[in-house]
């Protein structure tokens, strides 16, 4: 019966205890529906056969309903409607009340990926990996704009709001993989906005998540997922082994002093006025734009004679420049990675 | 159960008369039209309006139904993409949707059936519709200069930290509001004193009712979509943190902000449907309207109820599960008035005479849209299967079956039932017959596809989706192009109607409703004499007879 009415309904597949709750309240929900509207149907289907008009201008009786006849139509939709929702609800508290024992992982939505780290774990980038049969909590906050959460094959689905935490919680029951979507728009590339929950047997997940924490593993994902480089180490050790093979540390210091180029030490987020007399904020994008195309804007003070990069960095390199470059702070010298959110809201 | 015999009913003799001098021609001249404060030719200019806007938002939609044909890229890029279902969905709501019914035929036909020479203030009438067409204007040339891509929704801090420019749009929107304003004003008031004598608030037709109630409305949500809009302009372009949390803002808040006024909005749409839909079923029914005082106060209830459900659209934005369960229970009040609506048709059809046209093929098509778009709404505000449902093409196809499929069933049903009225033409039943068909269908087949990929979990807003959702998205397309096709036979013997059609006479529906007891087009002062009203307006029985009456 469940596998029928599923096909029906064009349902994905149930992967999650939550699932099957949503499923059992959305048959009754159907059910009741396609009854009503077909009595309806019907009703109005016997009145149109059977009183079609036969003359022009013909006379009609009037016909009241009573006061009996009208609190029993609105007796009957409330009853079901109150059904509906006390199901709905109670399903919907349970929902959003996470067991004790929870698996904890932070999510954080940016534009246009997810991130995960897990608590004293690794990090890892579009793939999220979870035990089945073991509840699992996700906490979710965004980098920029809002993100919605949402894996149909769990029917589970939270906004991740940047500036706080809103929290789910899932039990996976089918070892598998699993979509994910991002459901609120976020922007060009919204529809991409895809990742990935690989759910593993309990004892299967033990083992990987030690040998993740021990950096054994070749497919170890904190550097960017499957298709990262082949480096096994975090994003900025990555960037600081590219910056010098690259040789970028011939002509930018990380000590705060000038050199050909301009220091890399605080320079993430730092104020720079150009040839131009423009003033820029050196973030994401001008540090990107300057490793592509370095003569586009330049540092007053400095000479145009960065050769382009273009070509010889790819994509995960730049990034890791990127990362790099942001965690040089003077305030901050050793090259710790740094920590998603530790941040963990009030039980509620 | 006494027959009443037809030799004693006096068959309508002369032959159907058009008015020489009527509204349209009574004075000559564009300058004549644009300075007019005569509430119809205001109604016939708000309906060239909203019929633009519709072509136009109908024209995004089959850019956006043709581009979701493959997965993949079809024929346009993904901003692109972005803005042209940004575009379809002002232009459809706040241009097209919000106007259209009270705009034309609220213009159009209140001051007839209340047996007035026009509205309240006629001035302040013309006026809405100029701050109309300004507001048009801004968001129009917003939308085209700027490239707004935000989603008619434009959550923060999406829109306000998008590049593309947002503010034109926003201002435009914050100018309409103030035409839905005084629109609204002008009825509650007309509907207050301009009554004519004999016309008891038990006897107004029940279109006059759902428009006093989307009147109410009107006037008291649309102010918070200003506040919203002005607030999110000023944030974008002054740099200020209202809802942009990096500047101090709270995100959620825009959220109860947005929807405190497009709740509401649904129902400024779907109410004026209604009323509309209550005098076409008594008019072919031929019967009095089944629970009259339900109907007319179920849609006063749906206008209080509906301020107070909002929150039913941000179940999982990060409200607490009280909230949730609070604006839960409220919906399903908003469901119940709606079902006894729905039962009050149907019931009015019982012992009726029913004659089949195309305004009852429409409102046929419309018990269809608004029975499941009701229920599929009851069932998103059940909170728990709206975890899954949300955000997804379960919610598209929803809104699409009450925002499209009731409320233009709706709009197609009155323009084909008081287009005699206006124009004095009658048009070619035959082909009006085969559009409605074609626009049932063509409905059904683009948005039952949609219900289904949101139930496999396709995502709204999407340009590119996971492969598995090809066949449903090729079937919706085609369901919209038979839509598209259906309009197009419209427009056709419409316009043919208008210039070479059959004269109509005063009434060629032999409807009850007071609006049809003048001349066909309406002479400008409405009526040549004071009228009386001794009968309700749905009452179909002849003078003198006395009719049968049945309580059920």
């Amino acid at each position: 019966m469940n596998d029928i009415m599923r096909s029906i309904l064009w349902l994905p597949e149930q992967a999650s205890t939550f699932a099957k709750k949503v499923d059992q309240l959305h048959y009754f929900i159907f059910a009741v529906t396609m009854a009503s509207s077909l009595l309806v149907g019907f009703a109005a289907v016997i009145f149109f056969f059977k009183y079609r008009e036969r003359r022009a201008r013909q006379s009609t009786p009037i016909v009241e309903p009573s006061v009996r006849f009208e609190l029993t139509v609105i007796a009957i939709p409330l009853i079901f409607f109150l059904a509906w929702f006390v199901q709905g609800f109670r399903d919907f508290v349970w929902y959003t009340t996470p067991p004790k024992n929870t698996m904890d992982v932070y999510v954080m939505g940016k534009k246009w990926m997810w991130k995960f780290a897990y608590p004293e774990g690794p990090n890892a980038i579009g793939t999220l990996h979870v035990p089945s049969d073991r509840p699992v909590r996700l906490l979710l906050t965004s980098r920029d704009v809002i993100h919605s959460f949402f894996v149909p094959e769990f029917r589970v689905k939270m906004d991740a709001l940047p500036g706080r935490y809103t929290e789910l919680w899932f039990e996976a029951t089918k070892p598998g993989r699993y979509q994910i979507l991002c459901a609120e728009y976020c922007g060009t590339w919204h529809s991409q906005m895809w990742g990935e929950v690989v759910v593993m047997p309990p004892a299967e997940f033990d083992d990987w998540m030690t040998q993740q924490k021990a950096g054994l593993l070749s497919d170890r994902v904190d550097t960017g997922g499957d298709d990262g480089p082949g480096f096994h180490g975090t994003l900025v050790e990555y960037g600081k082994r590219v910056a010098m093979a690259q040789g970028c540390l011939k002509c930018h210091s990380l000590t705060g002093e000038p050199h050909i180029g301009p220091t890399w030490l605080d320079l993430y987020r730092r104020r720079e006025t150009l040839e131009t007399g423009e003033t820029i904020i050196a973030d994401e994008g001008y540090l990107t734009d300057s490793m592509i195309d370095p003569r586009a804007k330049i540092v007053k003070g400095y000479k145009p004679v960065m050769p382009t990069y273009r070509g010889r960095l790819t994509a995960p390199d730049a990034a890791a420049l990127v990362e790099f470059i942001k965690s040089l702070r003077s305030q901050n010298l050793e090259n710790v990675p740094s920590k998603e959110a530790v941040y963990e809201p009030a039980r509620r | 159960m006494s027959q009443p015999v037809a030799s004693a009913i006096p068959a309508p003799t002369e032959a159907p008369v058009y008015q020489e001098i009527n509204y349209l021609n009574a004075d000559r001249g564009v300058a004549s039209w644009l300075k007019t404060l005569d509430h119809k030719r205001i109604g016939v200019m708000y309906f060239a309006s909203v019929l633009l806007t519709f072509l136009l938002g109908g024209i995004f939609a089959m850019i956006v139904r043709f581009e979701l044909t493959t997965p993949e890229p079809t024929f346009i890029g993904a901003n692109t993409y972005n803005r042209m279902f940004t575009l379809h969905g002002m232009v459809m709501v706040f241009l097209f949707m919000i106007p259209a019914i009270p705009g034309v035929f609220g213009n159009f036909c209140l001051p007839l059936m209340l047996g007035a020479k026009d509205v309240a203030f006629p001035r302040l009438n013309l006026m809405s519709l100029y701050v109309y067409w300004v507001g048009s204007a801004i968001v129009l040339t917003g939308v085209i200069t700027g490239g707004a891509d935000s989603g008619w929704t434009f959550y923060a801090p999406y829109s306000t930290s998008t590049p593309m420019t947002l503010f034109p749009v926003l201002l435009g929107v914050f100018v309409l509001g103030f035409s839905s304003i005084l629109t609204g004003l002008n009825f509650i008031v007309t509907v207050h004193t301009l009554r004519a004598p004999g016309i008891t608030w038990m006897k107004m037709p029940l279109f006059v009712w759902a428009i006093y109630a989307t009147s109410i409305i009107q006037v008291l949500a649309t102010p918070v979509i200003g506040l919203t809009t002005l607030l999110v302009g000023i944030e974008k372009v002054g740099g200020f943190g209202f809802f942009d949390p990096g500047r101090g803002g709270d995100p959620v808040l825009m959220q109860h902000l947005f929807w405190f006024y497009s709740h509401p909005a649904v129902y400024i749409m779907v109410l004026p449907a209604m009323g509309v839909m209550s005098e076409i079923v008594a008019a072919f029914a031929r019967k009095n309207i089944f629970g009259y005082k339900m109907i007319a106060y179920s849609s006063l209830g749906i206008a209080f109820v509906g301020f107070f459900a909002w929150g039913h659209h941000m179940f999982v934005s990060g409200q607490s599960s009280f909230d949730g369960g609070g604006f839960a229970v409220i919906s399903m009040l908003v469901g119940v008035f709606t079902a006894i609506k729905v039962f009050n048709w149907v019931g009015t059809l019982y012992r009726g005479a029913i004659l089949v046209t195309a305004p009852f093929i429409y409102l046929c098509g419309f018990l269809f849209f608004i029975v499941f778009g009701g229920m599929t709404g009851i069932a998103l505000a059940t909170i728990s299967p709206d975890v899954h449902w949300h955000d997804t093409y379960f919610v598209v196809a929803h809104f699409h079956f009450i925002m499209v499929g009731a409320v233009i069933m709706a709009f197609l049903a009155a323009i084909h039932y008081w287009f005699p009225k206006m124009f004095g033409k009658t048009y070619n039943e035959g082909w009006a017959m085969v559009a409605a068909a074609f626009i049932v269908l063509g409905f059904n087949a683009t948005f039952i596809p949609q219900f289904l990929a949101g139930n496999g979990g396709m995502p709204r807003r999407y340009y590119i989706y996971p492969e598995r959702f090809t066949g449903l998205n090729v079937a919706s397309t085609m369901g919209s192009t038979l839509l598209a096709f259906g309009f197009v036979i419209i427009l056709i013997y419409l316009i043919f109607a208008l210039m070479r059609g059959k004269i109509a006479g005063e009434n060629p529906w032999h409807s009850k409703g007071y609006e049809w007891r003048t001349s066909s087009p309406p002479i400008k002062e409405n009526f040549a004499e004071t009228l009386e009203y001794p009968e309700e307006p749905h009452t179909y029985r002849e003078p003198g007879e006395e009719p049968e009456h049945v309580i059920i």
